[in-house]
């Protein structure tokens, strides 16, 4: 099920590349087939991407609207990607934040008058946390309990929450005689303050946006799934579990707890899409204003390789396509927003569905980079020292090949160890195993000690 | 006798809003069988609604509408096949990213080729499949109960629904009676067994999603050229994910995934006689609650507490031969 750490491949992949380069090929992809489809309804795709980075980023109004966006998808990206990191395909987010923004609603039309603002958000986080976290409590307890399949029951749910949500809307928060399927408005200012005003306050001219003070939410949300994830008990019985399950349960990890904490967690912070929406921008329930975040949630973890920082760039772009989308809507009326919906859908079938296919073309292509550079490096020390040099260009040979026979460690956690010193761990687990009267040829340790000061630390009489 | 006229109706549009989901429902269990998640019965059904509708309106035929979807609808499961099978990527994934795509897709082709906002032209009669009128209606219908229900429920369906009751049996036949459909439950069971008897685990799964596809081609063409005159976006509403509930509610069964999609087609044409019902004095049965039914059935069945829907052993896993 695991769909994200997509790393069991082989691959000595350097982790710029990983983490640079494979999004940006999956992205160019992504977009090389977009281009392809506006070019063949007839449009000139380099002016719609013109426009679009215009609309995007060309100015403060632009930018409000795509970091807005941009706050919804940290929320539902982290999510997703905390679900992944536990072996879960959360497709539920839609759900959850539909629920969630119930939540934060439910606490605004009980309070707004009689609670002064602050605390009142501080409730209305909570309520959305709890909110959603209770969504994806169910499928996530028969999924540990009762092994029922979580992609399925997730969707079902769903589909139960908008169902919920339009009886809601309709039968209880809907004002009587009104027409609109809309609860009433929030008292004045009871609502997460905008930027714009914040800004203006100090000074700065901005125009309106719905931008609020929930993307600083998003933005404090991602540190702390970080330190959850790479710096707590829980997260890494989460990543045991997530990535073996088995040997979770040996170390004395319940795989069915951690599914059932991952869950918890992953509807909470697809819960604060509501608080965003809600009070932070519509200041009354509405329907459908989850509006499919919850799905482009799955393409950006899958883009942010489901790391907090990952996450955020992924979500800045795709707020930028979502809003550069809409200008393109107007200036080019033959490519619709629909198109956003077409290349979210792309991103996730490149990154995502065909991950083994645009990695492993990836990794050949350095391959070859990298055994002609050692090629160069061999060459060099047979010149200095002929009279091992026959031997060098082979040891050199094998080791390559060793190490790049050796499962590399999942994408996110390898980001705590630097390149270069787990390079030379891996080559000096591999000298180490060689054993006895294996011991590589003097020059062969030349290159490898120009890569780190690391090297002096086997002792003497060890192999 | 109103009862009787309301009873009629519903069980004639019980059938009509059954077909696509029968038509799903099959095609999700052959993929399935096979080992193969297919969430995206939804989008390859959507797109070939798009593509039957595009292609009837165009050429004026409805037959070469139902080819298009029929073709499209194998298109996608190729896709789907190329990244789960031959590349073992993650099924729900590609599942989803078809379903996006094609959801985006469909509409800015439509509005780009025909300027309706996402929307294809309406179709004429003649190029859409009717109403199927069976021989003797003129004698019958004077019958009393029976006539009706001959004339109503019956006769006077369209051709593509007569396929898809007709394709229960054929699909029960073929899982169940053919060499290929042992090996596709063995494959969807236990793929390292059929690979040791020399069979390509492969190429059968391929062939097993490309079904599937052709009968999503079939929904799709349905909806947009059957039941409707014309594609309308996002006009599949969610009836792939329905089918699929369909599916596991009868337990990925050829005979219980009829019976399902009755069920939920009945549900589906039941509600809004339900609008205004009242119970218990003033309350209103909300329709929101029927509508949900579906859903809260399959996760109910799915948690076990309605018999045991136990899914093919190895589904969802892509088959890596030992070497």
């Amino acid at each position: 099920m695991s769909a994200a750490p997509k790393s069991s491949a082989p691959g000595p992949m350097p982790r710029w590349l990983e983490i640079g380069g494979l999004p940006i090929v999956n992205l160019l992809m992504a977009l090389i087939v977009s281009c392809l489809i506006v070019v063949a309804i007839g449009e000139n795709p380099f002016a719609a991407i013109r426009a679009m980075a215009v609309g995007a980023f060309g100015d403060l109004y632009g930018i409000g609207y795509t970091l807005y966006y941009a706050t919804n998808f940290i929320f539902t990206g982290l999510a997703v990607a905390i679900a992944f990191h536990a072996g879960l395909f959360n497709i539920g987010g839609e759900g959850q934040a539909y629920i969630g923004g119930l939540g934060a609603g439910l606490v605004a039309l009980l309070f707004d008058h009689s609670l002064t603002l602050w605390p009142l958000l501080a409730l209305g986080v909570a309520a959305s946390a709890v909110f959603g976290a209770a969504w994806a409590f169910v499928p996530a307890y028969l999924q540990a309990k009762r092994g029922s399949h979580i992609v399925i029951t997730t969707i079902m749910f769903n589909f139960l929450a908008a169902a919920l949500m339009v009886y809601l809307l309709v039968n209880v928060f809907r004002i009587p005689g009104s027409m609109e399927v809309v609860s009433r408005d929030f008292a004045d200012g009871a609502g997460v303050p905008y930027v714009h005003v914040l800004l203006g306050q100090i000074g700065i001219v901005m125009p309106t946006t719905p931008l609020n003070l929930a993307f600083v939410w998003a933005l404090i949300c991602c540190g702390l799934v970080w330190i959850y994830l790479w710096r707590s008990r829980g997260g890494y019985e989460l990543r045991t579990a997530g990535l073996s399950p088995k040997a979770a349960q040996y170390a004395g990890i319940s795989p069915n707890r951690v599914t059932i904490e991952a869950m918890l967690i992953s509807g909470a912070l697809a819960g604060f899409l509501g608080f965003n929406e809600i009070l932070g921008n519509h200041r009354q329930i509405v329907l459908d204003f989850v509006a499919g975040a919850g799905f482009t949630g799955i393409a950006v973890a899958l883009m942010g390789r489901n790391h907090p920082i990952g996450i955020i760039l992924a979500s800045v772009l795709f707020g930028a396509l979502f809003q550069g989308g809409s200008e393109v809507a107007f200036e080019i009326p033959t490519i619709t927003r629909d198109m956003i919906v077409v290349m979210q859908g792309l991103v996730i079938l490149f990154s995502g569905a065909l991950a083994y296919v645009n990695r492993p073309l990836l990794e050949k292509l350095w391959r070859l980079y990298a055994a002609r550079r050692q090629m160069k490096a061999a060459t060099v020390v047979a010149s200095v020292s002929p009279a091992v040099a026959p031997d060098a260009p082979v040891a050199l040979a094998q080791e390559t090949v060793t190490v790049a026979a050796m499962p590399a460690a999942p994408a996110p956690q390898a980001l705590e160890t630097t390149p270069e010193a787990e390079v030379l761990e891996v080559v000096e687990a591999e000298i180490v195993t060689m054993g006895p009267g294996a011991e590589p040829p003097a020059p062969s340790t030349e290159p490898r000690k120009k890569r780190g000061p690391k090297k002096p630390k086997r002792k003497p009489g060890e192999v | 006798m109103e009862w009787f006229t309301t009873v009629i109706y519903l069980l004639g549009a019980t059938i009509r809003v059954s077909t696509p989901l029968i038509f799903c429902a099959m095609a999700g269990l052959i993929s399935e069988r096979s080992g193969v998640i297919d969430i995206g019965l939804e989008g390859k059904m959507l797109a070939a609604a798009f593509a039957a509708a595009v292609v009837a309106a165009l050429t004026g035929s409805a037959w070469e509408g139902l080819a298009a979807a029929v073709v499209v609808g194998a298109m996608l499961s190729l896709l789907h096949g190329f990244a789960c099978i031959t590349h073992r990527g993650d099924q729900v994934v590609s599942g989803v990213a078809i379903n996006i795509i094609v959801s985006g897709l469909t509409v800015v082709l439509g509005n780009a080729w025909f300027q309706r906002g996402g929307e294809t032209p309406q179709l004429q009669a003649e190029q859409r499949f009717m109403g199927v009128v069976f021989p003797g209606t003129e004698n019958i219908s004077h019958v009393p109960l029976l006539g009706s229900l001959y004339l109503k429920v019956i006769s006077g369906q369209s051709l593509l629904t007569y396929v898809a009751f007709l394709l229960v049996p054929a699909v029960a036949w073929l899982l169940y009676r053919s060499r290929f459909g042992l090996r596709l439950r063995a494959v969807g069971e236990n793929p390292a067994v059929v690979d040791t008897a020399g069979i390509s685990v492969d190429f059968l799964r391929y062939r097993a999603v490309i079904l599937g596809g052709i009968l999503c081609g079939f929904a799709g063409a349905y909806l947009a050229i059957a039941q409707n005159a014309g594609f309308q976006r996002d006009m599949t509403a969610g009836r792939g994910y329905i089918a699929l509930a369909a599916m596991i509610f009868g337990k990925w069964k050829p005979l219980p995934a009829l019976y399902a999609c009755l069920l939920f087609g009945f549900l589906d044409a039941g509600a809004p006689l339900l609008q205004g019902v009242k119970i218990y004095g003033n309350t209103e049965l909300p329709v929101q609650l029927i509508q949900a039914l579906p859903y809260a059935l399959t996760v109910i069945l799915l948690a076990g507490f309605i018999g045991k829907a136990i899914p093919p052993r190895a589904i969802g896993r892509p088959y890596v031969k030992e070497r």
